[in-house]
Protein backbone atom coordinates (compact mmCIF):
# COMPACT_ATOMS: atom_id res chain seq x y z
CA UNK A 1 0.00 0.00 0.00
CA UNK A 2 1.36 3.35 -0.94
CA UNK A 3 1.00 6.04 1.62
CA UNK A 4 -0.41 9.07 -0.13
CA UNK A 5 0.98 12.41 0.86
CA UNK A 6 -0.91 14.56 3.27
CA UNK A 7 -1.19 17.20 0.60
CA UNK A 8 -2.99 14.84 -1.70
CA UNK A 9 -5.47 13.94 1.00
CA UNK A 10 -6.06 17.54 1.92
CA UNK A 11 -6.48 18.57 -1.70
CA UNK A 12 -9.04 15.88 -2.45
CA UNK A 13 -10.84 16.65 0.79
CA UNK A 14 -10.95 20.30 -0.14
CA UNK A 15 -12.31 19.55 -3.60
CA UNK A 16 -14.89 17.26 -2.04
CA UNK A 17 -15.89 20.09 0.31
CA UNK A 18 -16.30 22.43 -2.64
CA UNK A 19 -18.49 19.87 -4.40
CA UNK A 20 -20.50 19.50 -1.22
CA UNK A 21 -21.30 23.18 -0.87
CA UNK A 22 -21.60 24.01 -4.57
CA UNK A 23 -24.98 25.59 -5.19
CA UNK A 24 -27.25 23.26 -7.11
CA UNK A 25 -30.89 23.31 -8.12
CA UNK A 26 -33.09 21.96 -5.33
CA UNK A 27 -33.94 18.60 -6.87
CA UNK A 28 -30.28 17.91 -7.51
CA UNK A 29 -29.33 19.17 -4.09
CA UNK A 30 -31.38 16.46 -2.44
CA UNK A 31 -29.71 13.82 -4.54
CA UNK A 32 -26.20 15.10 -3.97
CA UNK A 33 -24.13 12.83 -1.77
CA UNK A 34 -21.91 14.39 0.88
CA UNK A 35 -18.74 14.10 -1.16
CA UNK A 36 -16.58 15.08 1.74
CA UNK A 37 -17.77 12.08 3.74
CA UNK A 38 -17.07 9.82 0.79
CA UNK A 39 -13.56 11.21 0.47
CA UNK A 40 -12.90 10.84 4.17
CA UNK A 41 -14.20 7.29 4.06
CA UNK A 42 -11.97 6.50 1.12
CA UNK A 43 -8.85 7.79 2.83
CA UNK A 44 -9.77 6.18 6.11
CA UNK A 45 -9.98 2.83 4.40
CA UNK A 46 -7.05 3.20 2.05
CA UNK A 47 -4.64 5.28 4.11
CA UNK A 48 -5.77 4.80 7.68
CA UNK A 49 -2.53 6.05 9.15
CA UNK A 50 -2.28 9.24 7.15
CA UNK A 51 -5.68 10.66 7.88
CA UNK A 52 -6.82 8.93 10.99
CA UNK A 53 -9.71 10.20 13.03
CA UNK A 54 -8.40 13.73 13.00
CA UNK A 55 -9.23 13.90 9.29
CA UNK A 56 -12.82 12.95 10.03
CA UNK A 57 -13.07 15.38 12.90
CA UNK A 58 -11.78 18.40 11.04
CA UNK A 59 -13.67 17.57 7.87
CA UNK A 60 -16.78 17.38 10.00
CA UNK A 61 -15.95 20.70 11.57
CA UNK A 62 -15.66 22.21 8.10
CA UNK A 63 -19.08 20.84 7.22
CA UNK A 64 -20.41 22.32 10.43
CA UNK A 65 -19.21 25.74 9.44
CA UNK A 66 -20.90 25.49 6.08
CA UNK A 67 -24.13 23.81 6.92
CA UNK A 68 -24.41 22.79 10.53
CA UNK A 69 -26.95 24.23 12.90
CA UNK A 70 -24.73 23.22 15.81
CA UNK A 71 -20.96 23.40 15.75
CA UNK A 72 -19.55 19.92 16.34
CA UNK A 73 -22.48 17.98 14.97
CA UNK A 74 -20.92 16.80 11.74
CA UNK A 75 -17.59 16.53 13.53
CA UNK A 76 -18.97 13.94 15.91
CA UNK A 77 -20.79 12.00 13.21
CA UNK A 78 -17.82 11.97 10.89
CA UNK A 79 -15.40 11.05 13.69
CA UNK A 80 -17.53 8.04 14.46
CA UNK A 81 -17.72 6.94 10.84
CA UNK A 82 -14.01 7.50 10.40
CA UNK A 83 -13.27 5.48 13.47
CA UNK A 84 -15.32 2.57 12.20
CA UNK A 85 -13.73 2.80 8.78
CA UNK A 86 -10.21 2.98 10.20
CA UNK A 87 -10.84 0.06 12.49
CA UNK A 88 -12.27 -2.11 9.74
CA UNK A 89 -10.18 -0.78 6.90
CA UNK A 90 -8.56 -4.09 6.08
CA UNK A 91 -11.79 -5.97 5.92
CA UNK A 92 -13.45 -3.24 3.88
CA UNK A 93 -10.56 -2.91 1.48
CA UNK A 94 -10.59 -6.59 0.66
CA UNK A 95 -14.19 -6.52 -0.45
CA UNK A 96 -15.27 -6.19 -4.06
CA UNK A 97 -16.63 -2.86 -5.14
CA UNK A 98 -20.33 -3.55 -4.81
CA UNK A 99 -19.91 -4.90 -1.29
CA UNK A 100 -17.87 -1.86 -0.47
CA UNK A 101 -20.76 0.22 -1.73
CA UNK A 102 -23.06 -1.60 0.65
CA UNK A 103 -20.70 -0.92 3.54
CA UNK A 104 -20.52 2.71 2.49
CA UNK A 105 -24.29 2.82 2.52
CA UNK A 106 -24.31 1.51 6.07
CA UNK A 107 -21.64 4.01 7.09
CA UNK A 108 -23.57 6.88 5.56
CA UNK A 109 -26.70 5.71 7.31
CA UNK A 110 -24.85 5.74 10.62
CA UNK A 111 -23.53 9.17 9.81
CA UNK A 112 -26.94 10.52 8.93
CA UNK A 113 -28.49 8.89 11.98
CA UNK A 114 -26.06 10.64 14.28
CA UNK A 115 -26.89 13.93 12.61
CA UNK A 116 -30.57 13.13 12.90
CA UNK A 117 -30.28 12.34 16.59
CA UNK A 118 -28.31 15.49 17.34
CA UNK A 119 -30.81 17.51 15.33
CA UNK A 120 -33.53 16.14 17.53
CA UNK A 121 -31.68 16.83 20.76
CA UNK A 122 -30.64 20.30 19.81
CA UNK A 123 -34.10 21.36 18.80
CA UNK A 124 -33.77 21.40 15.02
CA UNK A 125 -35.99 18.48 14.20
CA UNK A 126 -35.95 17.75 10.52
CA UNK A 127 -38.02 14.71 9.88
CA UNK A 128 -38.28 14.86 6.12
CA UNK A 129 -37.44 11.47 4.66
CA UNK A 130 -35.50 13.27 1.95
CA UNK A 131 -32.58 13.72 4.28
CA UNK A 132 -31.79 10.02 3.86
CA UNK A 133 -31.66 10.11 0.09
CA UNK A 134 -28.00 11.01 -0.02
CA UNK A 135 -27.03 7.76 1.69
CA UNK A 136 -28.32 5.85 -1.33
CA UNK A 137 -26.79 8.12 -3.95
CA UNK A 138 -23.55 8.18 -1.99
CA UNK A 139 -23.37 4.41 -2.03
CA UNK A 140 -24.19 4.34 -5.73
CA UNK A 141 -21.47 6.87 -6.45
CA UNK A 142 -18.91 5.11 -4.32
CA UNK A 143 -17.26 3.03 -7.09
CA UNK A 144 -16.57 6.01 -9.38
CA UNK A 145 -15.49 8.19 -6.46
CA UNK A 146 -13.12 5.51 -5.25
CA UNK A 147 -11.77 5.07 -8.76
CA UNK A 148 -11.14 8.78 -9.13
CA UNK A 149 -9.49 9.10 -5.74
CA UNK A 150 -7.22 6.13 -6.29
CA UNK A 151 -6.27 7.35 -9.73
CA UNK A 152 -2.55 7.86 -9.96
CA UNK A 153 -1.67 6.08 -6.79
CA UNK A 154 -0.38 2.56 -6.93
CA UNK A 155 -1.11 -0.44 -4.87
CA UNK A 156 -4.85 -0.26 -4.66
CA UNK A 157 -7.08 -3.11 -5.49
CA UNK B 1 -5.26 -5.17 -0.39
CA UNK B 2 -1.68 -6.13 -0.31
CA UNK B 3 -1.46 -5.13 3.28
CA UNK B 4 -4.22 -7.42 4.29
CA UNK B 5 -3.08 -9.69 7.06
CA UNK B 6 0.52 -8.69 6.71
CA UNK B 7 2.53 -7.20 9.51
CA UNK B 8 2.41 -3.93 7.63
CA UNK B 9 -0.95 -3.27 9.19
CA UNK B 10 -0.13 -4.94 12.44
CA UNK B 11 1.86 -2.41 14.38
CA UNK B 12 -0.80 0.12 13.80
CA UNK B 13 -3.50 -2.37 14.47
CA UNK B 14 -1.71 -3.12 17.69
CA UNK B 15 -2.47 0.40 18.67
CA UNK B 16 -6.12 -0.28 18.01
CA UNK B 17 -6.87 0.57 21.56
CA UNK B 18 -5.35 3.94 21.02
CA UNK B 19 -7.49 4.43 17.92
CA UNK B 20 -10.48 3.89 20.12
CA UNK B 21 -8.97 6.24 22.64
CA UNK B 22 -8.43 8.91 20.02
CA UNK B 23 -11.94 8.50 18.79
CA UNK B 24 -13.24 8.91 22.32
CA UNK B 25 -11.14 12.02 22.65
CA UNK B 26 -12.45 13.57 19.44
CA UNK B 27 -15.98 12.58 20.22
CA UNK B 28 -15.70 14.18 23.63
CA UNK B 29 -14.34 17.35 22.07
CA UNK B 30 -17.21 17.36 19.57
CA UNK B 31 -19.78 16.89 22.30
CA UNK B 32 -18.28 19.66 24.40
CA UNK B 33 -18.19 21.95 21.39
CA UNK B 34 -21.81 21.17 20.68
CA UNK B 35 -22.78 21.85 24.25
CA UNK B 36 -20.94 25.14 24.34
CA UNK B 37 -22.38 26.22 21.03
CA UNK B 38 -25.93 25.17 21.64
CA UNK B 39 -26.53 25.82 25.31
CA UNK B 40 -23.98 28.39 26.36
CA UNK B 41 -23.36 30.34 23.17
CA UNK B 42 -19.72 30.62 24.09
CA UNK B 43 -18.54 29.95 20.61
CA UNK B 44 -19.88 32.98 18.81
CA UNK B 45 -16.35 34.28 18.42
CA UNK B 46 -15.11 30.97 17.08
CA UNK B 47 -17.98 30.78 14.65
CA UNK B 48 -17.24 34.32 13.61
CA UNK B 49 -13.67 33.44 12.71
CA UNK B 50 -14.66 30.20 11.01
CA UNK B 51 -17.30 31.97 8.99
CA UNK B 52 -14.67 34.46 7.86
CA UNK B 53 -12.44 31.56 6.81
CA UNK B 54 -15.25 29.91 4.92
CA UNK B 55 -16.31 33.02 3.05
CA UNK B 56 -13.65 32.85 0.30
CA UNK B 57 -14.65 29.27 -0.44
CA UNK B 58 -18.28 30.20 -0.61
CA UNK B 59 -17.46 33.09 -2.91
CA UNK B 60 -15.36 30.88 -5.14
CA UNK B 61 -17.98 28.19 -5.22
CA UNK B 62 -20.56 30.65 -6.35
CA UNK B 63 -18.37 32.21 -9.00
CA UNK B 64 -19.38 29.99 -11.93
CA UNK B 65 -23.09 30.83 -11.63
CA UNK B 66 -22.22 34.46 -10.99
CA UNK B 67 -19.97 34.55 -14.04
CA UNK B 68 -22.67 32.96 -16.11
CA UNK B 69 -25.16 35.56 -14.95
CA UNK B 70 -22.73 38.35 -15.68
CA UNK B 71 -22.12 37.10 -19.21
CA UNK B 72 -25.81 36.68 -19.76
CA UNK B 73 -26.52 40.19 -18.60
CA UNK B 74 -23.78 41.76 -20.64
CA UNK B 75 -25.33 40.33 -23.77
CA UNK B 76 -28.73 41.69 -23.04
CA UNK B 77 -30.02 43.85 -25.77
CA UNK B 78 -30.28 47.58 -25.51
CA UNK B 79 -34.00 47.59 -26.15
CA UNK B 80 -34.64 45.21 -23.38
CA UNK B 81 -32.66 47.29 -20.97
CA UNK B 82 -34.47 50.43 -22.03
CA UNK B 83 -37.81 48.78 -21.61
CA UNK B 84 -36.80 47.55 -18.22
CA UNK B 85 -35.55 50.97 -17.29
CA UNK B 86 -38.84 52.55 -18.21
CA UNK B 87 -40.73 49.95 -16.30
CA UNK B 88 -38.59 50.42 -13.24
CA UNK B 89 -38.96 54.15 -13.39
CA UNK B 90 -42.72 53.86 -13.47
CA UNK B 91 -42.63 51.41 -10.62
CA UNK B 92 -40.42 53.71 -8.62
CA UNK B 93 -42.74 56.65 -9.11
CA UNK B 94 -45.61 54.52 -7.97
CA UNK B 95 -43.69 53.35 -4.94
CA UNK B 96 -42.63 56.84 -3.98
CA UNK B 97 -46.21 57.96 -4.02
CA UNK B 98 -47.16 55.01 -1.96
CA UNK B 99 -44.43 55.51 0.57
CA UNK B 100 -45.42 59.13 1.03
CA UNK B 101 -48.92 58.01 1.64
CA UNK B 102 -47.68 55.32 3.94
CA UNK B 103 -45.66 57.60 6.11
CA UNK B 104 -48.54 59.96 6.53
CA UNK B 105 -50.78 57.06 7.42
CA UNK B 106 -48.31 55.62 9.84
CA UNK B 107 -47.93 58.86 11.68
CA UNK B 108 -51.57 59.53 11.72
CA UNK B 109 -52.50 56.07 12.85
CA UNK B 110 -50.00 56.09 15.66
CA UNK B 111 -51.16 59.42 16.88
CA UNK B 112 -54.74 58.49 16.46
CA UNK B 113 -54.17 55.90 19.08
CA UNK B 114 -52.33 58.36 21.21
CA UNK B 115 -49.56 55.88 21.42
CA UNK B 116 -46.51 57.87 20.70
CA UNK B 117 -44.41 55.47 22.66
CA UNK B 118 -45.85 52.45 20.98
CA UNK B 119 -45.72 53.13 17.31
CA UNK B 120 -45.07 49.95 15.45
CA UNK B 121 -41.37 49.57 15.09
CA UNK B 122 -40.90 50.89 11.62
CA UNK B 123 -37.74 50.31 9.75
CA UNK B 124 -35.08 52.81 10.67
CA UNK B 125 -32.38 51.86 8.28
CA UNK B 126 -31.97 49.67 5.28
CA UNK B 127 -29.00 48.02 3.70
CA UNK B 128 -28.96 46.18 0.43
CA UNK B 129 -27.03 42.93 0.28
CA UNK B 130 -26.06 40.71 -2.59
CA UNK B 131 -26.86 37.04 -2.45
CA UNK B 132 -23.60 35.19 -2.66
CA UNK B 133 -24.73 31.65 -2.27
CA UNK B 134 -28.11 30.02 -2.11
CA UNK B 135 -29.27 26.68 -0.82
CA UNK B 136 -32.80 25.69 -1.66
CA UNK B 137 -33.09 22.05 -0.83
CA UNK B 138 -36.06 20.66 1.02
CA UNK B 139 -33.88 20.31 4.09
CA UNK B 140 -32.09 23.61 4.12
CA UNK B 141 -33.27 26.89 2.73
CA UNK B 142 -30.47 29.32 3.32
CA UNK B 143 -28.83 32.28 1.70
CA UNK B 144 -25.39 33.66 2.12
CA UNK B 145 -25.20 37.42 1.74
CA UNK B 146 -22.19 39.65 1.35
CA UNK B 147 -22.83 41.79 4.41
CA UNK B 148 -21.52 40.96 7.82
CA UNK B 149 -20.59 42.36 11.16
CA UNK B 150 -18.44 45.10 9.64
CA UNK B 151 -21.64 46.47 8.13
CA UNK B 152 -23.42 46.26 11.43
CA UNK B 153 -25.36 43.12 10.67
CA UNK B 154 -26.35 41.21 13.79
CA UNK B 155 -27.78 37.83 14.55
CA UNK B 156 -31.52 37.41 14.11
CA UNK B 157 -31.90 40.44 11.89
CA UNK B 158 -34.87 40.65 9.58
CA UNK B 159 -34.23 40.28 5.85
CA UNK B 160 -36.70 41.43 3.23
CA UNK B 161 -36.94 41.81 -0.48
CA UNK B 162 -39.07 44.26 -2.37
CA UNK B 163 -42.16 42.09 -2.09
CA UNK B 164 -42.04 40.74 1.40
CA UNK B 165 -40.24 39.02 4.18
CA UNK B 166 -37.45 36.61 3.30
CA UNK B 167 -35.96 35.46 6.56
CA UNK B 168 -33.51 36.33 9.27
CA UNK B 169 -29.78 36.07 9.79
CA UNK B 170 -28.52 33.04 11.67
CA UNK B 171 -24.74 33.18 11.59
CA UNK B 172 -22.90 36.41 11.10
CA UNK B 173 -19.32 36.55 9.97
CA UNK B 174 -17.24 39.66 9.43
CA UNK B 175 -18.08 40.03 5.75
CA UNK B 176 -20.89 37.60 5.27
CA UNK B 177 -23.98 36.38 6.99
CA UNK B 178 -26.11 33.32 6.65
CA UNK B 179 -29.82 33.89 6.27
CA UNK B 180 -32.37 31.29 7.17
CA UNK B 181 -35.39 31.64 4.93
CA UNK B 182 -38.94 31.68 6.17
CA UNK B 183 -39.47 28.60 4.02
CA UNK B 184 -36.79 26.60 5.83
CA UNK B 185 -38.40 23.70 7.67
CA UNK B 186 -36.72 24.86 10.86
CA UNK B 187 -38.10 28.37 10.65
CA UNK B 188 -41.33 29.80 11.97
CA UNK B 189 -42.51 33.36 11.68
CA UNK B 190 -45.23 34.97 13.79
CA UNK B 191 -47.83 36.38 11.44
CA UNK B 192 -51.19 38.05 11.51
CA UNK B 193 -53.98 37.61 9.04
CA UNK B 194 -54.41 41.08 7.74
CA UNK B 195 -58.13 40.81 7.11
CA UNK B 196 -59.12 39.58 10.55
CA UNK B 197 -56.16 40.41 12.78
CA UNK B 198 -55.93 36.77 13.83
CA UNK B 199 -52.43 35.91 14.93
CA UNK B 200 -50.75 32.63 14.21
CA UNK B 201 -47.45 31.13 13.17
CA UNK B 202 -46.28 30.33 9.68
CA UNK B 203 -43.84 27.45 9.46
CA UNK B 204 -41.52 26.75 6.58
CA UNK B 205 -42.24 23.67 4.52
CA UNK B 206 -38.87 23.17 2.89
CA UNK B 207 -40.22 24.39 -0.39
CA UNK B 208 -39.46 27.84 -1.74
CA UNK B 209 -43.08 28.41 -2.70
CA UNK B 210 -45.02 27.33 0.32
CA UNK B 211 -45.52 27.90 4.03
CA UNK B 212 -47.72 25.98 6.40
CA UNK B 213 -50.03 27.39 9.08
CA UNK B 214 -50.35 24.35 11.29
CA UNK B 215 -51.84 25.94 14.39
CA UNK B 216 -55.18 27.22 13.18
CA UNK B 217 -58.35 25.56 14.40
CA UNK B 218 -60.80 24.31 11.81
CA UNK B 219 -63.23 27.11 12.50
CA UNK B 220 -60.65 29.87 12.15
CA UNK B 221 -61.69 32.71 9.93
CA UNK B 222 -59.26 32.31 7.10
CA UNK B 223 -59.74 31.86 3.42
CA UNK B 224 -57.74 31.58 0.29
CA UNK B 225 -56.30 34.90 -0.76
CA UNK B 226 -55.82 36.29 2.73
CA UNK B 227 -52.68 38.28 3.22
CA UNK B 228 -50.37 37.33 6.06
CA UNK B 229 -48.25 40.10 7.55
CA UNK B 230 -45.68 39.97 10.29
CA UNK B 231 -47.28 40.41 13.66
CA UNK B 232 -44.17 41.81 15.30
CA UNK B 233 -44.42 39.41 18.18
CA UNK B 234 -41.10 38.02 19.20
CA UNK B 235 -39.32 41.22 18.34
CA UNK B 236 -37.29 39.83 15.46
CA UNK B 237 -39.35 41.09 12.59
CA UNK B 238 -40.74 44.58 12.27
CA UNK B 239 -44.49 44.62 12.31
CA UNK B 240 -46.80 44.82 9.37
CA UNK B 241 -44.62 43.58 6.53
CA UNK B 242 -46.24 41.24 4.05
CA UNK B 243 -45.17 37.64 4.33
CA UNK B 244 -47.39 35.38 2.30
CA UNK B 245 -50.76 34.91 0.72
CA UNK B 246 -52.99 32.02 1.67
CA UNK B 247 -53.37 29.68 -1.24
CA UNK B 248 -55.29 26.78 0.13
CA UNK B 249 -57.45 26.07 3.17
CA UNK B 250 -58.47 22.54 3.83
CA UNK B 251 -60.96 21.87 6.59
CA UNK B 252 -61.55 18.32 7.63
CA UNK B 253 -64.43 17.73 9.99
CA UNK B 254 -62.46 15.02 11.71
CA UNK B 255 -59.37 17.11 12.28
CA UNK B 256 -59.33 19.76 14.99
CA UNK B 257 -56.91 21.89 13.01
CA UNK B 258 -57.29 23.33 9.57
CA UNK B 259 -54.65 22.60 6.99
CA UNK B 260 -53.60 25.88 5.52
CA UNK B 261 -50.92 26.58 2.95
CA UNK B 262 -49.63 29.96 1.97
CA UNK B 263 -47.31 31.17 -0.72
CA UNK B 264 -44.51 33.54 0.29
CA UNK B 265 -44.65 36.86 -1.48
CA UNK B 266 -40.89 37.18 -1.70
CA UNK B 267 -39.38 35.44 -4.69
CA UNK B 268 -36.31 34.00 -3.14
CA UNK B 269 -35.38 31.90 -6.10
CA UNK B 270 -35.17 34.84 -8.49
CA UNK B 271 -33.81 37.55 -6.24
CA UNK B 272 -30.23 38.61 -6.43
CA UNK B 273 -30.46 41.30 -3.81
CA UNK B 274 -32.11 41.47 -0.43
CA UNK B 275 -32.58 44.18 2.17
CA UNK B 276 -31.45 44.10 5.76
CA UNK B 277 -33.61 46.06 8.15
CA UNK B 278 -32.84 47.87 11.34
CA UNK B 279 -35.78 48.87 13.44
CA UNK B 280 -36.13 50.10 16.93
CA UNK B 281 -35.87 46.96 18.94
CA UNK B 282 -36.73 48.80 22.13
CA UNK B 283 -40.27 48.94 20.87
CA UNK B 284 -40.96 45.30 20.52
CA UNK B 285 -44.57 45.32 19.54
CA UNK B 286 -47.20 47.87 19.02
CA UNK B 287 -50.35 46.28 20.39
CA UNK B 288 -49.24 45.26 23.86
CA UNK B 289 -48.32 48.45 25.69
CA UNK B 290 -51.78 49.93 25.83
CA UNK B 291 -54.00 46.99 25.48
CA UNK B 292 -56.85 48.75 27.22
CA UNK B 293 -57.28 51.82 25.16
CA UNK B 294 -56.53 49.87 22.08
CA UNK B 295 -59.21 47.37 22.80
CA UNK B 296 -61.73 50.11 23.20
CA UNK B 297 -60.57 51.67 20.05
CA UNK B 298 -61.00 48.45 18.23
CA UNK B 299 -64.48 47.90 19.45
CA UNK B 300 -65.43 51.46 18.79
CA UNK B 301 -64.28 51.78 15.26
CA UNK B 302 -64.30 48.58 13.36
CA UNK B 303 -62.83 50.29 10.37
CA UNK B 304 -59.65 50.91 12.31
CA UNK B 305 -59.32 47.40 13.52
CA UNK B 306 -56.03 46.49 11.92
CA UNK B 307 -53.71 47.87 14.51
CA UNK B 308 -50.65 48.30 12.45
CA UNK B 309 -50.40 50.34 9.35
CA UNK B 310 -50.80 47.82 6.65
CA UNK B 311 -49.09 48.81 3.47
CA UNK B 312 -52.17 49.55 1.46
CA UNK B 313 -52.19 53.26 1.39
CA UNK B 314 -54.56 54.13 -1.35
CA UNK B 315 -57.95 52.94 -0.12
CA UNK B 316 -57.70 54.85 3.13
CA UNK B 317 -57.42 58.16 1.38
CA UNK B 318 -60.48 59.83 2.91
CA UNK B 319 -59.32 58.89 6.36
CA UNK B 320 -56.29 61.03 6.98
CA UNK B 321 -57.75 64.50 6.57
CA UNK B 322 -60.52 63.69 8.99
CA UNK B 323 -58.10 62.34 11.47
CA UNK B 324 -55.24 64.74 11.19
CA UNK B 325 -56.54 67.24 13.69
CA UNK B 326 -56.55 64.51 16.22
CA UNK B 327 -52.91 63.68 16.35
CA UNK B 328 -52.13 67.22 17.32
CA UNK B 329 -53.95 66.63 20.53
CA UNK B 330 -51.12 65.72 22.76
CA UNK B 331 -51.25 62.46 24.57
CA UNK B 332 -54.35 61.77 26.61
CA UNK B 333 -55.19 58.32 25.41
CA UNK B 334 -58.51 58.36 27.16
CA UNK B 335 -59.84 60.76 24.66
CA UNK B 336 -59.48 58.18 21.96
CA UNK B 337 -61.88 55.51 23.03
CA UNK B 338 -65.11 57.43 22.57
CA UNK B 339 -65.80 57.49 18.89
CA UNK B 340 -63.01 59.81 17.98
CA UNK B 341 -64.33 60.43 14.52
CA UNK B 342 -67.67 61.68 15.62
CA UNK B 343 -66.44 63.81 18.48
CA UNK B 344 -63.74 65.23 16.40
CA UNK B 345 -64.37 68.88 17.14
CA UNK B 346 -65.22 68.13 20.71
CA UNK B 347 -62.16 66.08 21.33
CA UNK B 348 -59.75 68.64 20.07
CA UNK B 349 -60.87 71.42 22.39
CA UNK B 350 -61.01 69.02 25.25
CA UNK B 351 -57.43 68.21 24.73
CA UNK B 352 -56.60 71.83 24.35
CA UNK B 353 -58.42 72.62 27.50
CA UNK B 354 -56.14 70.92 30.02
CA UNK B 355 -53.27 72.94 28.79
CA UNK B 356 -55.33 76.06 28.56
CA UNK B 357 -56.88 75.70 31.97
CA UNK B 358 -53.60 76.27 33.66
CA UNK B 359 -54.96 76.75 37.17
CA UNK B 360 -55.05 73.01 37.55
CA UNK B 361 -51.58 71.63 37.93
CA UNK B 362 -50.42 69.67 34.99
CA UNK B 363 -49.61 66.66 37.07
CA UNK B 364 -52.47 64.37 36.22
CA UNK B 365 -52.16 65.12 32.60
CA UNK B 366 -49.31 62.95 31.47
CA UNK B 367 -49.68 59.47 32.80
CA UNK B 368 -53.17 58.88 34.07
CA UNK B 369 -55.23 56.66 31.87
CA UNK B 370 -58.23 58.95 31.59
CA UNK B 371 -56.92 62.35 32.43
CA UNK B 372 -59.12 64.45 30.26
CA UNK B 373 -62.45 63.96 31.95
CA UNK B 374 -61.54 64.30 35.63
CA UNK B 375 -59.25 67.18 35.11
CA UNK B 376 -61.78 69.83 34.23
CA UNK B 377 -63.18 69.13 37.67
CA UNK B 378 -66.61 68.89 36.15
CA UNK B 379 -68.38 65.95 37.68
CA UNK B 380 -70.65 65.52 34.69
CA UNK B 381 -69.72 62.34 32.93
CA UNK B 382 -70.92 63.57 29.58
CA UNK B 383 -67.56 63.98 28.09
CA UNK B 384 -68.32 65.91 24.94
CA UNK B 385 -70.12 68.69 26.67
CA UNK B 386 -67.77 70.21 29.22
CA UNK B 387 -65.05 70.81 26.73
CA UNK B 388 -67.51 72.44 24.40
CA UNK B 389 -68.48 74.92 27.03
CA UNK B 390 -65.02 75.59 28.14
CA UNK B 391 -63.14 76.27 24.95
CA UNK B 392 -64.25 79.89 24.78
CA UNK B 393 -63.05 80.58 28.30
CA UNK B 394 -59.38 79.58 28.10
CA UNK B 395 -57.21 82.53 27.46
CA UNK B 396 -54.21 81.16 25.57
CA UNK B 397 -55.68 80.91 22.14
CA UNK B 398 -52.22 80.47 20.79
CA UNK B 399 -51.88 76.94 21.95
CA UNK B 400 -55.30 76.13 20.67
CA UNK B 401 -54.59 77.59 17.32
CA UNK B 402 -51.40 75.70 17.16
CA UNK B 403 -53.14 72.50 17.92
CA UNK B 404 -55.92 73.00 15.50
CA UNK B 405 -53.58 73.32 12.64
Amino acid sequence: MSAPSGGRILFTAFMALVLTVLPLPPWLDVLRPVFLVLAVLFWSVNAPRSGDIALGFFAGLALDVFQGPVLGQHALALSLVTYIAVREHQRIRSKPAFQQALIVFAALAVYEFVLFAIDGWSGHPLTSPLRWVHTVTGALLWPPVAAILSYGSRGHA
Amino acid sequence: MAAFGTPAGRPWQGRGGSAGFRFTLYAAVAVVVMYLDQRQHYLEQVRYVLQAAAYPIQLAVNSPPAAWRWIWQSFESRERLQAENARLRAAQRDLELRSMRYEALARENGELRGLHAALPPLADRWLAAQIVNIQLSSLRQRLLINRGAVNGVFKAQAVLDDRGLIGQTTHVGPWSAEVILITDPEHAVPVRIERTGLRTIAVGAGDATSLGLPYLPSNADIKSGDLLVTSGLGGVFPEGYPVARVTQVHRDAVQPLAQVRAEPLAHVDTDSEVMLVWFRADRPTAPTPTGKSLGELKSGIPSLQPQAVPPRPLPAAPGPPAATPQPARARPPAAVPRRPQATEPAAAPKAAEPKAATPQPATPQPATPQPATPQPATPQPATPEPPKQQPPSPQPDTSQAKEQR
